[in-house]
């Protein structure tokens, strides 16, 4: 299939950018690694007025330190993220949830920052960002605005990104102390998307687990902090058996989807079982 | 003279049986292939179809106004358009004389009986062009219910598939080996059993998924035609194009150039081979027409799809008295090329290889608003052996026996070769107690079985199980006769020509059409040892109705065993022309020569030979020949087996179960197959892994899913699982050798051996896996949802909801998208 | 139209293309680079795969328009005409391919992932070849060329080999089994 016809930009910077989407028309889709935006194009589940391709705005690529975080490009690869030492030192789990995503050719083109603004419920980097409470910028032809995680992800396929805007980088805060990560994740063939996946990042102090965080991919139509688990985690000894209790409220709060792959009281009970396995594994037992 | 006489002959070093690397690869692995959407001729023109939203429904109005206005668009057709000319998609096998075939025009006239069925076509000077026109095509459609479920369909006061039939049964076809004479009264034999065991057991619908995607070119040349398609039957195709279309079968060429798998995918006349003759017929120039993936999972024919409900019966000793087999087998909408043949050609293999006294084999063909199905890799072969795999699985645990001694006991032994079963079929050849050794030892039994034990003992969440298939196949379709006795509309004979070119070199024309078999290597390999010539100078021909003129392709894992059969009888043929040249060259008689590595030599005349080659360019001058022999050594040979050939095997897999998830994973996989001579273990060793690679897929990943409206939910590789490397095992794989007796090769056929062997052996692993914790079966596909459910809440797993998975926004092909109900969520038969 | 500036197996083109036209439609159709073939619609099968500046990428789900200044290598350019690339070469000792229609993509997908692990396990490569289906060779055959090559590539110091024709004799590897 070919898409249907479109008019095209490609800036060169954020603003060219901002500018190319406001004169873009009343139906105008941002191409970040275009590796979920063109198959929906050949399908014609999509056919854009205009897209505006991001592929030159070099200032949207690669990772920084700022300090109390790292600062990811929105356009920085795939690839580019599981390779970035500082990726692999202060937020590791985002580089081994990354490499689950898909395949090595769609890792080489697809962006960090096009996978979370998609908000696919069932991709893998949104519950990541959650669980690490990453902060969101957001440019727009006004300025910049930076938006918490809980408050970025705001429906199926929804963000808080506004029309006329862009998600230009994510801040990861770099986290104090102890701390462990990872991400489960369960799916029925190596390049699909997560039936349910779990992302744990625990912080233990004196055999206790003193936080936890877990977000939760695919189980409603946003990803979701399992907070029951959470709470029932703090402060809690660090054992197999207080985490598998604690695992048990995973689902909690969660509207999770019927389809091929499972129906909806199979992913509740997926997530208290990957609850358990990441936050066991994150918490090193 | 005793001295040279008694000189040894040195026995040259034989090409059957070496690991000859394919010929083929060097076009294939540089990318300079020749598949048929890569021909760009002057002046052509690119077709896109425009296909039914809705699964039933009559079309009340096409408005194509739009369309036909559209930049680059030259034409739009409708059914109407053609309703004259286009006929109706032939099928080849009226199993029963009172068969129900309701017609299957190209493009629907009146009313659509399937999502994806054509409606319109767009001709357009691009491809693009047509596609975007596809979407300004409007057809209205007058609703009528889906049939969707079979059970349904065949009961009292069903809805109807086709309004203008009765009912939605096509045939009900029943083999009863009491009434043919080969086995006793099945009925008597179950009321005498002491143990009887019933199971229903569901093959769900397949896609075979070839990789290259179909494909057509037609070119007009005055009232010739010549039409280049990514298929596996060139030859039937030509004829039934001819039947169909009225092109006289003289004015028409069809070329299937290099063509990417089939898998009996493309075994197959399609409406868009059809519609696109008729277009460059209309139009009077070259058309294309290449299908999208979705459209190819929608449109292009399915595999399997059967109800199974089986009866075992035996003593308590477990002696096996009988075997009763109902089937309802899912036509879909129409019948194709051999719909209604595949479940019937697993009438004479649902027995095994087993020494069932009774037998009884009812099988009805119903037709649903679905795509059409017909052969898929194993063809009716599969779904019997599973049926039988699984049924005596049943019975071991029934009886409280090991599996594997409850086959010993009943299976054919090794010197009762050749054995006519209760189906009524001679087995050639085999020995079961020797290939299921090897089999145990290649894949480590007794350690396997200790582990298992000791994943109980200690509650494991992950269970260990090991499935055990022993099967046997029916290969080399077919003798003629057989066939006919079936209705079926064509012989089962394969035909080969060889041509010796002046300068030595070898031209092999075959007319079993390859599509990645080899056939250029295994033939090559043939030939080289029956002529003498190196394997380098033979060239093998085929799939072009112009070079290759007679011919009836590949499927039914009959290459080797018949068409290879028809090359070596014409290399004999050459021989014997040869020898009659060079006994006048060499002023010697017939008798007197010996023929080996290609040379004639007069026996007792040292240095008196002559070699065929040289012959080849004597024969070209043709100055010096026999008197009345005419200057050509070329042969052809038409050759019609006389039986079947029957591969065996014993296949074992190991699987661990998730039993907190329900993910099943092989953990090994061993195979032990008998396919008798083996011409080179290279392309059979590939055969065998390939096929396992499918079976194992039926078993745990592939399944295509329907929505309560008709919809195929799983119309993109996203939601039609396929597996990857990732996603498969490493195959230990081994062989013994038992000749067929029925052909000079000694070959079996190996195209479909991995595929029908495996899949019983996987669902019989997983349920060894978890047979302690209550389960007694597990609908295949084997998702981890369905293992984890029946696990826990018992069943078999149940249904599969039908809406896709959201990847993309629930991405689906355009006819789907946006034609759910909310009654769709979940399977229509829930 | 978009004018694009596009280097491909060693040649530059400067070509108008529709910004929708797809890269390996404009591969395909434009520059006769038919080696590349197209298998589905969803970027799951990777029988498209070519390389963009050195990286394996699907080329179905990449604009030509992105290709743009960009160094395209397709199957056909893998290797200097007449030589084969070590992973070509080892795909035919192998067997590691039947129809051969996934075989372009495989094979680059390979290169790229050896480029990254120069020595993989049979799991790296299973799992460094996820984004290309096969339907006939049941993968077995695919993952011992990759290794081989990688083996052969370590021993010569990652070059081509020499001038190499597609040479058919038997595989010794096979015939021992027997």
């Amino acid at each position: 299939m070919i898409p249907a016809a479109f008019e095209y930009a490609r800036p060169t910077t954020v603003d060219e950018a901002l500018q190319a989407i406001a004169d873009g028309g009343d139906d105008v889709k941002v191409l970040a690694g275009g590796q979920s935006l063109i198959p929906v194009m050949r399908l014609r589940l999509a056919a854009p007025e205009t897209v505006v391709d991001l592929a030159r705005v070099a200032e949207l690529r690669g990772v920084r330190d700022d300090g109390d975080a790292i600062v990811i490009g929105a356009m920085t690869t795939h690839h580019d993220v599981m390779i970035d030492p500082l990726v692999q030192q202060y937020a590791p789990l985002i580089a081994e949830a990354t490499e689950t995503v898909a395949d090595r050719q769609v890792r080489a083109r697809g962006t960090f920052g096009g996978a979370l603004v998609h908000a696919d419920p069932a991709g893998d980097l949104p519950a990541v960002a959650l669980a690490l409470d990453a902060e969101f910028v957001i440019a727009g032809l006004q300025g910049r605005r930076t938006v918490p995680a809980a408050e970025f992800f705001v429906d199926y396929l929804t963000t808080a990104v506004e029309e006329g805007e862009l998600l230009v980088e994510i801040r990861i805060p770099k986290l104090a102390g102890e701390w462990g990560m990872r991400y489960e994740k369960f799916n029925r063939v190596a390049q699909a998307w997560s039936i349910v996946a779990v992302a744990a990042v625990v912080r233990r102090e004196n055999g206790r687990i003193a936080e936890a965080r877990i977000g939760l991919t695919n189980m409603g139509s946003t990803p979701l902090r399992a907070t029951a688990v959470e709470a029932a985690l703090a402060g809690a000894p660090a054992s197999p058996e207080t985490i598998a209790a604690a695992a048990r409220s995973a689902a909690e709060g969660t509207s999770p989807s019927s389809d091929l792959n499972a129906q909806a009281d199979y992913r509740e009970h997926l997530a208290q079982v990957l609850t358990r396995r990441a936050v066991t594994a994150a918490a090193g037992l | 003279m005793t001295a040279v006489e008694d000189r040894p002959a040195e026995a040259p070093e034989r090409e059957v049986g070496k690991a000859r690397r394919r010929k083929e690869d060097a076009r294939l692995i540089t990318g300079r292939t020749t598949w048929t959407d890569n021909m760009v001729l002057p002046g052509m023109l690119h077709l896109a179809v425009v296909r039914s939203p809705v699964a039933h429904g009559k079309i009340s109005s096409i408005d194509v106004s739009a369309a036909q206005e559209a930049p680059g668009v030259i034409a739009v057709l409708t059914g109407r358009d053609v309703a004259d000319e286009q006929g109706s998609i032939p099928c080849a096998w009226p199993v029963t004389p009172d068969m129900v075939n309701p017609g299957h025009p190209s493009i629907a006239v009146d009313e659509v009986n399937h999502v994806g069925e054509a409606v319109a076509v767009i001709v357009a000077r691009s491809k693009t062009a047509a596609q975007d026109a596809v979407e300004l095509v409007d057809v209205d459609y007058d609703l009528l219910p889906a049939v969707l479920d079979m059970e349904q369909a065949v009961a009292e006061g069903a809805q109807l598939t086709h309004d203008h039939l009765e009912s939605n049964r096509s045939f009900h076809f029943v083999f009863d080996g009491g009434e043919a004479g080969t086995g006793v009264d099945t009925d008597q034999a179950f009321a005498d059993a002491e143990v009887v065991v019933s199971r229903r057991f569901v093959q769900q619908r397949l896609i075979p998924a070839f990789m290259e995607p179909r494909s057509v070119v037609v070119q007009p040349q005055g009232d010739n035609y010549t039409m280049w398609s990514s298929t596996q039957v060139p030859h039937i195709l030509r004829i039934m194009l001819a039947m169909v279309t009225g092109v006289p079968e003289h004015k028409l060429r069809v070329v299937a150039p290099d063509v990417g798998g089939g898998f009996g995918g493309k075994l197959q006349v399609t409406p868009e081979e059809v519609i696109s003759l008729l277009v460059a017929r209309r139009l009077g120039k070259p058309v294309k027409w290449t299908e999208t993936r979705s459209e190819s999972l929608m449109t292009a024919h399915h595999g399997r799809d059967q109800i199974q409900y089986i009866d075992i019966a035996a003593d308590r000793e477990g002696n096996v008295k009988g075997l009763r087999c109902r089937i309802l087998a899912d036509m879909g909408a129409y019948l194709r090329l051999v719909s209604p043949g595949v479940p019937v050609l697993g009438a004479f293999m649902f027995n095994g290889i087993y020494k069932f006294p009774a037998y009884r084999f009812e099988c009805d063909g119903i037709f649903t608003n679905k795509t059409p199905t017909d052969a898929y890799r194993g063809a009716g072969r599969p779904e019997a052996t599973f049926a039988v795999e699984r049924i005596m699985d049943e019975l071991a645990v029934e009886l409280d026996m090991d599996p594997l001694e409850l086959r010993r006991k009943n299976w054919i032994r090794a010197e009762e070769f050749p054995f006519t079963t209760v189906a009524g079929m001679t087995y050639d050849s085999g020995d079961y107690e020797t290939a299921t050794q090897q089999a145990l030892e290649l894949i480590g039994y007794d350690e396997l079985r200790e582990e298992q034990r000791r994943r109980r003992e200690s509650n494991d969440p992950v269970q260990l199980g090991i499935g055990v298939s022993t099967f046997t196949e029916m290969c080399g379709l077919a003798p003629s006769r057989v066939l006919g006795s079936l209705s079926y509309g064509a012989g089962g004979w394969e035909h080969a020509a060889i041509r010796m070119l002046p300068t030595g070199k070898v031209e092999v024309v075959t007319g079993s059409t390859p599509h990645g078999q080899g056939h250029e290597t295994a033939w090559s390999q043939l030939v080289a040892d029956r002529l003498g010539v190196p394997f380098e100078d033979v060239e093998v021909l085929h799939g072009d109705t112009s070079s290759s003129p007679r011919g009836l392709d590949t499927y039914g894992s009959r290459s080797l065993v018949v068409g290879g059969v028809a090359v070596v009888n014409a290399a004999e043929k050459v021989v014997a022309k040869a020898r009659r040249v060079a006994a006048h060259l060499l002023e010697a008689s017939e008798d007197d020569l010996d023929f080996s590595g290609g040379t004639f030599s007069v026996r007792g005349t040292p240095g008196s030979e002559v070699s065929i080659q040289e012959i080849a360019l004597a024969t070209f001058a043709a100055h010096n020949f026999p008197e009345g022999m005419e200057p050509s050594i070329d042969a052809d040979a038409t050759f019609d087996p006389e039986n079947f050939s029957f591969p065996h095997g014993t296949h074992l897999c190991a699987m661990e179960i998730d039993t907190e998830t329900g993910m099943a994973k092989i953990r090994k996989y061993a195979c032990v197959d008998d396919v008798g001579t083996i011409v080179n273990p290279l392309i059979v060793e590939g055969q065998i892994h390939g096929g396992l690679a499918q079976g194992i897929a039926q078993a745990m990943f592939e399944e295509a899913v329907y929505d309560a409206d008709g919809n195929l939910t799983t119309g993109t590789f996203v939601d039609y699982l396929v597996p990857s490397a990732a996603d498969l095992p490493h195959f230990d794989t081994g062989n013994t050798v038992h000749e067929a007796p029925g052909n000079p090769i000694g070959a079996k056929g190996v195209g479909e051996a991995g595929t029908i062997a495996s899949t019983p052996a996987v669902v019989n692993a997983a349920l060894d896996a978890v047979r302690h914790l209550g389960v007694r079966d597990i609908r295949m596909p084997l998702t981890p949802e369905r293992v984890w459910r029946a696990i826990h809440q018992g069943g078999d797993g149940g249904d599969r909801a039908t809406a896709g998975t959201n990847a993309w926004g629930g991405a689906q092909t355009e006819t789907t998208a946006g034609v759910s109900t909310p009654q769709s969520a979940l399977g229509g038969d829930q | 139209m978009t004018q694009i500036n596009v280097r491909v197996d060693g040649v530059t083109y400067s070509d108008d293309v529709e910004p929708r036209t797809l890269l390996v439609h404009y591969l395909r159709e434009q520059l006769g680079k038919v080696g590349t073939v197209i298998g589905c619609d969803t970027s799951n099968c990777g029988a498209c795969t070519v390389h963009l500046d050195g990286a394996a990428v699907k080329s179905c789900t990449v604009l030509a328009v992105q290709a743009d200044g960009v160094e395209v290598t397709t199957i056909e350019g893998l290797a200097p005409q007449g030589s084969l690339h070590p992973v070509q070469k080892a795909f035919h000792e192998m067997h590691g391919l039947q129809c051969g229609y996934c075989t372009p993509g495989m094979i680059m997908a390979s290169v790229d992932l050896l480029k990254e692990n120069p020595d993989p396990s049979e799991t790296e490569v299973r799992e460094g070849i996820e984004g290309n289906l096969c339907r006939c060779t049941g993968y077995q055959n695919i993952v011992r060329a990759v290794q081989q090559a990688a083996g052969e590539m370590r021993g010569s110091g990652n070059g081509h080999v020499s001038p190499a024709e597609v040479d058919t004799a038997a595989a010794p590897h096979v015939a021992a089994q027997q």
